[in-house]
Order: structure tokens, then sequence, then C-alpha cells
């Protein structure tokens, strides 16, 4: 329908450069929410899309149950290793939607309050809960998002629950996007859903920008940006190798008028550190301010004795647990410790999470252990043996957005080790005492829930081994209304660099104390009135007012009224 | 003792470390012996490192001759005597070779990522087997997934729980939970 224009015969599959010049009206970076909701309404709209992923391609069957390297575990998702940090993201068309949980909560009231460490409000004076709720609204009703209960809640989600309510406190199935009918509760959901259960992008905002001509093509990653001469810009890329990522087939530039950043709070900032000896100097913001979601994990393995006496709880075979690997990631959730009234940085939410081995028990620290190593060696044997019995619960605090990019590597946004997942990244992150405070109050609640009346033995994962830990990086590139503080203004745009917009958890401002996909969808939908309008002011052809991916209309009625306040006057 | 001897041996130290198991044989002397069962080396620890895939496999000599030096100076420092039969660090016991990794891989040393990878695959052999295929890992009675409890697939290669909830409310809900499922 839209497809972008061109005089070369780049087909996007091989890439090489040939000395001709593709063209097209918008491009964007990056295929996970940020660039796929803004893929899809700018196609809708009318405009030529092509979206650049640097992950491959994989669907359904593709998604592998298998942890060998090679399969889609270790494919579709990449971990970096910084100094303090790392950071765990999707690496495919869908980005993170293809590996994550599909925990959809919203981010609670206050979060939109926060000063963080600059002293005064963080989010731009047209944000906060009120003003998002509508885009949540579009979010969900194009996912779609639902709730769950007690019967979706896996066996895992239940024992937190019981040992909540236990000590006295509330505990919530957590909303998510997950077709509960197709789930087997098999837990491989971070290997890309096998029976297509997880509703990722695959399925709605990517699939709909594809049949309004959207270009989609993987295992293309973006290194930087140019000036044209007509006030676009020119996208530089490399072709990477489907299986050993550590090799580039090609590169090739493509022009556009609009360019949408979405590669990640992990890959975005470096996109434009990369891109600042062309473009000209970058906003202070730029890879500054990088929040991990104020994230650290917490495993404990429980007394199974203890959980049928005190818990009451039994399964159907009369054990009483012995279920960690059952389920589907995270289904419940303590969100009492989400009071506005607190003080900021006191504030969390406690989730029970599944993590697969490998990465879920390498930095789990064996409990009890007065001398010697406690995340290896013989007591950590030990812990590993009651796996069947293992609890994770997952922190998400305020931190202090104390993370900063260094300089970027030759190419990507690491140092590639591995053929596929692991690299080095630049990324400093050194907490401060606020995240320290919050980490070691939420470290206490942990433990006097869950070891309260026998029911476990626990401990925090090491931060000593590859720093703290983000499953959800965020705020490297953020929105706000002091250019001092954020690289983005209220719409998504760059400061000082116009018709280039960044939409993804990059532009969140700070750690929200949940799981952040529907926040980072909810503001890539607000920020469509705006690239909508800067398109039309570069000449493109584009209307902004599209309906969810499969047509329902309620969710665009409900943001009709706040269309007009994103657009400049 | 060759040198392919001398690097296979001290890795198998290494990984030892990391996750113990028993002596193949009661001349073992990479393997401490300081746990029961198969440990990373029965897991296959050496076979994962050596693998392209990884990206240490052609550091694993050099690596496996600092560690021996990193030994050496470890024991002098100890006042340690070690025998010269085998590699330094295989020479070393068990708790000073977990004390000297300890050392290796704590925040501020000089050469902290590269001994991080060892540790990382090491444990990945283990605790994930990700140099064998999942299922015919399980099959073949692969001792770190075996350890854990790990569950076997159905017949055709994939997981599936059908009984997976204890299906009934186990707790209240936050008050200010809205129809969404989030907070209000």
């Amino acid at each position: 329908m839209n497809a972008p224009t061109s005089n070369t015969s780049s087909n996007g599959t091989g890439g090489a450069s040939n000395g001709a010049t593709e063209r097209t009206d918008v491009l964007v970076v990056g295929s996970g929410f940020g660039g796929a909701i803004a893929a899809y309404h700018l196609a809708a709209g009318g405009a030529n899309v092509v979206v650049l992923e640097r992950g491959p391609w994989l669907e359904g069957k593709d998604f592998d149950h298998d942890y060998l390297l090679g399969s889609s575990y270790t494919r579709v998702f990449d971990f970096v290793a910084g100094d303090g940090m790392s950071v765990l993201g999707g690496n495919c068309v869908g980005g993170g939607s293809v590996v994550y949980f599909a925990a959809l909560p919203r981010a609670p009231r206050f979060i939109f309050e926060r000063n963080g460490s600059i002293g005064r409000r963080m989010w731009p004076s047209g944000v906060d809960r009120d003003t998002l709720d509508p885009w949540y609204d579009r979010v969900a009703e194009a996912l779609p998002a639902r709730t769950q209960g007690w019967d979706d809640v896996s066996y895992p989600g239940g024992l937190w629950a019981a040992a909540c309510h236990n000590a006295g406190h509330t505990a919530n199935p957590v909303p998510v996007g997950i077709d509960t009918a197709k789930c087997t509760n098999c837990n491989w959901m971070m290997a890309g859903c096998k029976f297509d259960a997880k509703r990722s992008l695959l399925f709605n905002y990517l699939p709909a920008a594809q049949a309004h001509g959207a270009q989609i093509r993987p295992l293309h990653e973006v290194q930087h940006l140019t000036r044209t001469s007509d006030g676009g810009y020119r996208v530089h890329y490399n072709v990477v190798d489907g299986e050993d990522y550590r090799v580039h087939t090609g590169s090739g530039t493509i022009e556009a008028k609009i360019v949408i950043l979405a590669a990640g709070a992990g890959a975005t900032p470096v996109i434009l550190q990369r891109s600042e000896p062309h473009l000209g100097t970058m906003p202070h913001a730029v890879g500054r301010y990088f929040s991990g979601n104020g994230e650290r994990l917490y495993t404990v393995a429980m007394n199974e004795d203890r959980v049928r006496d005190v818990l009451g709880l039994s399964r159907s075979d009369g054990r009483a647990y012995e279920a960690f690997q059952i389920g589907k990631g995270p289904t419940v959730a303590c969100w009492d410790y989400l009071d506005g009234s607190r003080p900021e940085y006191e504030r969390f939410s406690l989730e029970q999470l599944y993590f697969p081995p490998g990465l879920g028990t390498i930095l789990a620290q064996a409990p009890g252990v007065t001398s010697g190593p406690t995340w290896f060696g013989a007591e950590k044997k030990k812990f590993l043996e009651k796996w069947k019995s293992w609890l994770i619960i997952f922190q998400m605090t305020e931190d202090d957005n104390e993370g900063v990019f260094g300089p970027p590597p030759p190419t990507g946004n690491s140092f590639r080790i591995s053929q596929q997942m692991l690299g080095r990244g630049a990324l400093r992150y050194d907490p401060t005492p606020n995240t320290l405070r919050g980490w070691r109050l939420a470290d206490e609640a942990c433990k006097d829930i869950l070891e309260r009346d026998g029911l476990s033995v626990g401990a925090p994962w090491t931060n000593d081994v590859v720093g703290a830990y983000t499953v959800h990086p965020l705020a490297s590139c953020r929105i706000g209304d002091d250019p001092a503080t954020s690289a983005l203004d209220d719409r998504h745009e760059l400061r000082d660099h116009p018709g280039i917009f960044v939409t993804d958890g990059s532009a969140v401002p700070c750690g929200l104390t949940v799981n952040p996909a529907m926040t980072i969808a909810a503001l890539a939908e607000r920020s469509i009135p705006g690239i909508v309008h800067a398109a039309q002011q570069r000449g493109i052809d584009v209307k902004y007012g599209a309906p969810a991916p499969n047509g329902a209309t309620t969710g665009r009625r409900g943001v009709v009224k706040l269309v007009p306040t994103l657009v400049p006057d | 003792m060759d040198d392919e001897q001398i690097r296979t041996m001290t890795l198998e130290a290494f990984a030892d470390t990391i996750v113990p198991g028993e002596k193949r044989s009661p001349d073992d002397r990479a393997i401490a012996g300081v746990s029961h069962g198969g440990g990373a080396v029965e897991a296959g620890a050496i076979e994962l490192l050596e693998l392209p895939a990884t990206g240490v496999a052609a550091g694993l000599g050099p690596m496996s001759q600092m560690l021996n030096l990193h030994a050496q100076a470890y024991a002098a420092e100890h006042g340690l005597t070690l025998d010269d039969d085998v590699p330094a660090f295989v020479a070393l016991a068990y708790e000073h070779r977990a004390a000297l990794i300890q050392r290796l891989t704590a925040p501020g040393h000089p050469e902290r990522d590269g001994w991080v990878l060892l540790v990382l695959f090491s444990n990945m052999a283990f605790d994930l087997a990700a140099h064998l295929n999942t299922a015919e890992a399980l099959a073949a009675g692969h001792p770190g997934l075996t350890a854990m409890g790990f569950a076997k697939p159905e017949a055709d290669g994939l997981w599936r729980f059908p009984e997976f909830s204890y299906g009934r409310p186990l707790a209240s809900l936050h008050p200010d939970t809205i129809a969404s499922g989030s907070l209000g």
C-alpha cells in the first residue's frame, strides 16, 4: 500500500551498499513497543515506513524449549554487562514483547509526582496518571491486556499470595497480555512463546503496520545518523549475520524525513552518542539518568512442611509446593508498599517471578553462609538442589537515575563476546544511598513475609558479579520540561535535533516501581499525535486517528480530547 | 604433563570450585571432592567453554596460565607449599581455590571481566546444560538439571503443566485495585 520510495534495488535482506540512496518518510529503529506502535500509527495514517530491527524475526514455530546455545533462548535477547549494572533486553522483531513476562500493570499515581535526583518534578507537566490513563486504555485494547483470576494464578503466585496474607498483606493477580486459554504454564516465555499465548507485538501492532505497508527488516543494526541537505536524516546500519551476531555481512543507509528511535534504553542513547560528531552536540541527558527500574531479586527455598502446615497449601498430587518451574512468569504482586504517603525511595512492589536457570540461578546466594562464597561453591550447590522449592521475588523500587553511559563501542551497544546474547557495554551505575535504602527496605519486607513462621530461608541476589541487574532499562533519553535534565521535550522530540523522536523505555523519566511495558506503550501512543504533526510539517501526507490494530475504536474515542494538547500551536 | 593437560586440569579445577562435585577416581586431582554427585565438570563445563559460540574458547589457554600464576602468588602470600606434580591452582585446597576466585571476581579487580565469564559458563554447564539440547540432556541424566529437579518434557519434547494452580483466592486484593487490575 505505502511502500517506501526507492531508487535502489535494496530489499533489506542483503543490505550491501550499492551507492544509490533509499528513501522513506519515516524510519523507525527497533520493533519493540516504542517502534511497533509508532510504525503502526504512521503507516496506517499514510506515511511510508521502514522499521530496522537488529535482531532476527522469529515466530511461534521458531521458539524452542531448549537452553542450547543457538536456540531461540539465546537468539532473541541480549545480556549486556556494564560497570555496576547489567541489562537484559529484547533482540528480535517484537523486541521486549517477545521475551518479556507480559505483566501489564499501570504505574501508580505517585510515580508521576516523583522528584528523584533533581529536586523537582521529573515528569513533564502534561503527564500524570489521569492524563495517561486514556493512553493506557488504548494499549489495553490493542494488545489486549486482561486481568487474571485466582484460577489463572500459578502455584508460585498462589504461594506468594498466601505468604503475603499470612503476614497481613494484600496480594494481587497482575494484569497480563496472555491468552490463558492457550497458555500451558510451561514457563519458557523468555525464549518466545511457542503456543502463541503471549500477546506479543507479533500479533497486533506489527502485523497491522505491515498491512498498511510498513517494511520490517530484521538483522539491521543502526549505528548512527547523519544529516541530509534537506533537513532530514541518513540512517547508517550494518547487516548482522543471522547466527553469529559478532559478524556483519553488509551495511547501508536509508534517508528519512522523520527518524523514530526505539532501540531500547540500553541502545538508543548509544546510537545518539555515536551520531554526535555528525549531528552536533546532544542534549546533556542523552545517555544519562539511566534507571534500572530499581530492580533487585530475592530468592528463597520454601520449607515444604511449613507451606502445608502454616499456609494450608497442597497440590492435587499431595505435594505442598515443589512447583517453582510451573507457571507463566509473574502472576501475583504485593502492592502494599506502593503507598504515596511513604517517602520517595521507600515505595516498591514485590512480585513473584520465575527466572529460568542460568540467568535465574547464578546470582542467587545461598542463605545462612557465614564464611566462604555465597554465590558459588558447595553451599550454593546445596541451595540449587532445592530449586523445585524456590520462590523468586522481584523487587521494583525507586532508584536514583544514576546510570551513565560511557563512550560507545565500535558498533551496536556492546562489545559482543559470544555469538549471541552476551556482550560488554559502557553503562556505569553506582547506586546512591537512596537506591541502596530502597533495596534494603525491600529486602527486609521480603524477609519479613517469607521467613515468618519458618516458611523459608533466602537472600537477595548478589550485586558483586555483574552489578545490579535489570530487565527493565529506562530513562536514558528521557522526556521532561527541563532542558538540563531531559533529552526530549514533552512530545518526545530530541532537543535541538528536530525530526528525531524517541519512543521507547529511554523516554520514561524514572523507575516506576512496577513492570514498565504498559507505561512505555502508553507514552508511545501519546507521542504519536506530535510525531504525525511533525511529519506533516515536513511534507509527509499522513494523518492521526487509526483505530486499534484489531479495528476497535473505544480507545481512540477516549483520547480524542487529549490529541489537540499534544500538537504545537 | 603437556600444555593441553595443564590447561584442561586447571580449567576443571576452576569449574569444580564454582559447582563442586565428587572425584571421578581416587587419584582425581582437578576435582577437589568437596561435594556429592556430579558438579560443573561432570556436567560438561570444559565442553561448553570450548565451544566457539561462547567467545571465550581462544582465551582458555592464556587464562589457565594466568590462573596458575595467581595461584603461585596466592600460595606465597599465605605461606603454602604447592605440590608441583600438578598445576599450581590444582595444588590448592578447595577453600583456597574458592578464596582466590572470590578475589579475582571481586569488584575492582582488573581481570574481573574474564574470570566472571569463566564463572558464568561453568555455572551454565551445570544449571542450564547450555551445550546440550535440554530434553536430551535430561533424558541422559545430566547431573545439574537432574540435581535441581528440572521436570522432563512431554513426549513431543515440549513442557506443559496442566496442573498449575491452587485455584482459589489466597489473599485479599489491595483496596485501591481498579477494574483494569492495576492500582487506581
